[in-house]
Parts: C-alpha cells; sequence; structure tokens
C-alpha cells in the first residue's frame, strides 16, 4: 500500500480557548502496534477522541486507510467506521442489552446476516477472548476484566481493519493487565490489524509496542520504535518513563496573580 | 441594572440556541426515516414496537384509571353547578366536549411526560456519560436514527391512541356518576354523547396530542444529549425534562384551545 495505515499531520485542537493538541504529526504502518502514552492532561484521549472522528480539529488532518476524515460526507465516514473497532475505558456496553446483544450489534446494523450466523460469530469472538458461556448476562454482572474484554469482543466483531483501544489494562490487576496485553498481541498475529493503544500504563506499554508516541501538554515530546524511546536522552521522557515528578519552576508574581486573580 | 440585562442576554441567548437545538433534532429524526434506507440504516420497525411497548401498551392501566377519575369529578362539578340553573340533565354536553377537547389529551400528555419524557432523558444522559453514545457514532450508526427517531414515531403512535382510550374512560367515569345521580342510563349517556360530539371535536383533541407527543420526545431527548456532570447531571436533566415538557404541554394547550375556538 502507498499511504500508511493512519497519518495525522500538523493536528492542533482547542477545547474553547485552551489548546490541547499543538501540531502533532504521526504515522502508524499496517500492521503495527502503536502506543500513545503520556500522564494525565497530555492530551492522549483527547488525540484519540479525533483519531475516531468524535471531535474536530481546529487544524491539520487525520488520514484513517489513506481518506482524510474530517473531509469526507458522513456516508463514506460511516463506511470506513465498519474497518474501525474501538475499545472505550470503560467498555461502554450497552447496559440495556445482554453481551451477546451487544456484541452482535455491528452485525446487525452493518449485515444482513441471519440470526444464527451472527450468534455463531459473536460466540467465536467471546471464545478468543475467554468469555464463552457469558453471552447472556447483561453488563452489570460481569467484572471489571471481563468487561474489558468484553468491549474487545465487540470492537473486533466485524474483522476491522484498525483497532483503537483505550486503556486497556486500567483498573486492572496486573495479572488480568497481563493476560489483555497477551490478547491484543494474539489478537494481531491472528487478524493482522493495526492497533493503537492509548495507555499510560508503562509496563504494558512496553510489552505489546511496535512503536510509541509520548505526548505532553498536547506536544509530541517523542515518537519512535520502543528502544528509541527507552533510551531517548530526553529529560521529560526519562521522567516519565522513572516516574519522578517534574519540578517546574515556580514563578511567584505569576502564582500570586493565580491565587488572587 | 447592567448585570440584570447582561444576565437577560445571556439567558436569551442560551435558550434560541436550545430552541435550535430542538428543532434541528426534530428535522433530523424526521429526515433519518426517509433517509435511513438510502443511507442502509433504516429505523427499525422492532425498535419503534419496543418504545411503543414503554410509551403506550404499558400506561395504559394508569391512563385508564386517571381519564376515568377526571370523569367522574367533572360529573360531579358539572351536576353540582348546572343544579344552580336547574339544567342538570345538561351536564352530558360539559363533560363529552371538557373530556375530549381537553382533559383527556391534556391528562394523558402529562402522564406520558412524568412517565416517559423523565425515562428518556435519564436514559439517553446515562448512555452519554458512560460512552454508550460514542460508542454508537464509532460503530457506524447515528444515535438520533437509533435512539430519536423510534421515540418521536412510538409517541406520535402511542399518545393519540392513550387519548382515545382516555376519552372513552373519561366518558365511561361521567356515564357511571351520572347514572348514579339522574338516572341517566350509560348508554342513553354515550347516545346522547355521539349526538354531541363532532368529528372536529374528537379531533381537536387528537392534533393536540400530536403537538404533545413531539414537545415530549424532542425535550427528554434534548435534555438527555446534553447532560453533562455525571449522575447529578442525569438527574438535573430528568428533573428539567419533566418540568419543562409540561410546562409547554400546557402553553401549547392554551395557545391552541384559543386558537381553535375563536
Amino acid at each position: 500500500m502507498d499511504h500508511p495505515a493512519i497519518e495525522v499531520n500538523s493536528l492542533s485542537a482547542h477545547y474553547g480557548d485552551r489548546l490541547i493538541l499543538d501540531n502533532v504529526t504521526l504515522t502508524v504502518d499496517y500492521g503495527e502496534i502503536h502506543v500513545i502514552m503520556g500522564g494525565s492532561g497530555s492530551g492522549k484521549s483527547t488525540l484519540l477522541r479525533h483519531l475516531l472522528a468524535l471531535n474536530r480539529p481546529t487544524s491539520g488532518y487525520i488520514k484513517l486507510l489513506g481518506r482524510d476524515i474530517n473531509s469526507i460526507s458522513e456516508i463514506e465516514l460511516d463506511e470506513l467506521r465498519r474497518e474501525m473497532g474501538v475499545a472505550f475505558q470503560g467498555g461502554a456496553l450497552f447496559g440495556s442489552m445482554t453481551v451477546g446483544e451487544n456484541i452482535q450489534l455491528p452485525l446487525k446494523e452493518h449485515t444482513r446476516l441471519n440470526e444464527s450466523t451472527m450468534r455463531i460469530m459473536s460466540r467465536m469472538k467471546l471464545e478468543v477472548m475467554n468469555l464463552a458461556g457469558f453471552e447472556d448476562l447483561m453488563p452489570s454482572e460481569l467484572s471489571g476484566g471481563m468487561i474489558k474484554r468484553a468491549a474487545l469482543a465487540r470492537a473486533v466483531v466485524m474483522d476491522p481493519k484498525l483497532l483503537f483501544l483505550d486503556e486497556p489494562s486500567a483498573g486492572l490487576d496486573p495479572v488480568v493487565a497481563a493476560e489483555l496485553d497477551q490478547l491484543i498481541l494474539r489478537l494481531r498475529e491472528a487478524m493482522n490489524i493495526t492497533i493503537v493503544v492509548v495507555t499510560h500504563e508503562l509496563e504494558s506499554a512496553f510489552t505489546i509496542a511496535d512503536h510509541i508516541t509520548v505526548l505532553d501538554s498536547g506536544r509530541i515530546l517523542i515518537t519512535g520504535a520502543v528502544d528509541e524511546v527507552r533510551n531517548s536522552s530526553n529529560q521529560r521522557v526519562q521522567d516519565l518513563l522513572m516516574r519522578r515528578v517534574s519540578m517546574a519552576v515556580v514563578d511567584g508574581d505569576a502564582y500570586l496573580q493565580r491565587l488572587t486573580g | 441594572m447592567k448585570r440584570f440585562c447582561e444576565q437577560l442576554g445571556r439567558r436569551t441567548v442560551v435558550s434560541l440556541e436550545e430552541l435550535g437545538y430542538v428543532a434541528s433534532l426534530c428535522l433530523e429524526s424526521v429526515l433519518w426515516l426517509f433517509l435511513g434506507p438510502r443511507r442502509r440504516q433504516p429505523v427499525q420497525t422492532s425498535a419503534v414496537f419496543r418504545e411503543a411497548m414503554e410509551i403506550g401498551v404499558m400506561a395504559i392501566p394508569i391512563v385508564s384509571m386517571l381519564c376515568f377519575a377526571v370523569g367522574v369529578m367533572l360529573a360531579i362539578q358539572g351536576i353540582e353547578t348546572l343544579k344552580v340553573f336547574g339544567a342538570e340533565s345538561k351536564v352530558v354536553i360539559g363533560i363529552a366536549l371538557s373530556v375530549t377537547r381537553e382533559f383527556s389529551p391534556l391528562i394523558v400528555a402529562i402522564l406520558v411526560a412524568g412517565r416517559s419524557g423523565s425515562a428518556i432523558a435519564a436514559r439517553i444522559g446515562t448512555m452519554h456519560e458512560s460512552q454508550e453514545i460514542d460508542a454508537l457514532r464509532v460503530i457506524g450508526i447515528n444515535p438520533i436514527r437509533y435512539l430519536s427517531t423510534p421515540l418521536l414515531l412510538a409517541a406520535l403512535i402511542s399518545v393519540p391512541s392513550l387519548t382515545v382510550l382516555g376519552d372513552l374512560a373519561g366518558l365511561f367515569g361521567g356515564a357511571l356518576f351520572t347514572s348514579l345521580k339522574l338516572n341517566v342510563p350509560v348508554t342513553v349517556f354515550f347516545q346522547r354523547c355521539l349526538d354531541i360530539l363532532s368529528v372536529d371535536d374528537i379531533g381537536q383533541g387528537l392534533i393536540k396530542s400530536i403537538i404533545f407527543s413531539l414537545i415530549i420526545v424532542l425535550i427528554g431527548v434534548s435534555n438527555g444529549f446534553q447532560v453533562r456532570g455525571g449522575a447529578e447531571g442525569v438527574g438535573r436533566a430528568t428533573t428539567r425534562s419533566v418540568v419543562l415538557s409540561i410546562t409547554f404541554i400546557i402553553l401549547a394547550d392554551l395557545i391552541f384551545t384559543f386558537f381553535m375556538n375563536r
């Protein structure tokens, strides 16, 4: 293919007057697992929302599978979305449907398969996610790790080309988180999907990533292969990797102004 | 004074903005009905029936009960008032006209606003807060087509149907009390009702109920989509949608009644 799976060019985004993303540029190749890392408030969730075409950028463009998501028509965007899978941080499973119905929803909406084929397909995905036999439960009856896996099953049920995962291992115990990492690696191997993972979990990032992008205050600190990031000489990157607190120099006048302002 | 004007201006802008939002929501919900099949996102009949069950069928017992009670009350008050002129037997006119033109559509609408308007706002608000709306979008399902259009269709079928039921229950309540008090048999009461009522009287009530269903669904859905601030926000949106729905129902009723009876 002559274009990368994902291409983000000079992307800037604001919430009101506040600049959240500042000139972000990155590319993700086909079949790659790309991890976007950063602390809270670094803009990584906002970047994900832009990649999913849920928000519109102030400037710059995003191309998914070679198509500019902000200039294509709604119909084309819907078609593109059929080739994308997303697992949100909290799962975002529909509370009024069973796990099985949740996973079948994309199939029901976008395909003309018959009921039993859809059931078999959703069961296959549940098998892969080690959730066999849970299809009749409601999302509220599942544990945190199971919800994440069910959300992952729904995200891959249409066999997408692009998979976006928002904090897949956040809030899980280390063993379950490690299992989920293995699951992500297996998925890529089995389906050759391009995967973008947004996370702040260092261990998980280093286990699954081919390339890592580190965001800080809306700017890209570094983007590169895992070793490049690990051996970076950038102080801020090392602070993040070593979990050191950044010591910002306090401007006395500005501080006073903020307090009394 | 300056601050008052500033606030007034700001509120006006916010209200206008919301009005615009509701109007576009209405338009988009209707458009999806026609555009859906062409864009491979048809409005699903099963979803419409599911919502109609919830808004309409489940409300049948309470609507019948309340409208029956209102019919009885109208008969009591009517007979008492008309006794002054010695014209108790004319009570049928009062009951027939006020139930079909006014009380049945109004009681049904207020009830549906309380039962379903609040539920709509709460459900969509909770979905918004738990990213389920985002999930719909990224799956390629338009949330308005999936959530709003079926609700609108269901309400447009259910509320007028409930109003017809309310008409019957109200008249039956009135008939029952009149038969006990004035010895007018129920069948005679209904016969007189048929003589008095014209299609216009029932039609007036039905047109009102169509407008009320639009008000209930659009206010519920728009408040749900605009929820911010977690569980507290959902609670606020729910209360707001019920209060706003009932307010607009009564205002619309007032305007409508004024122009229809000139």
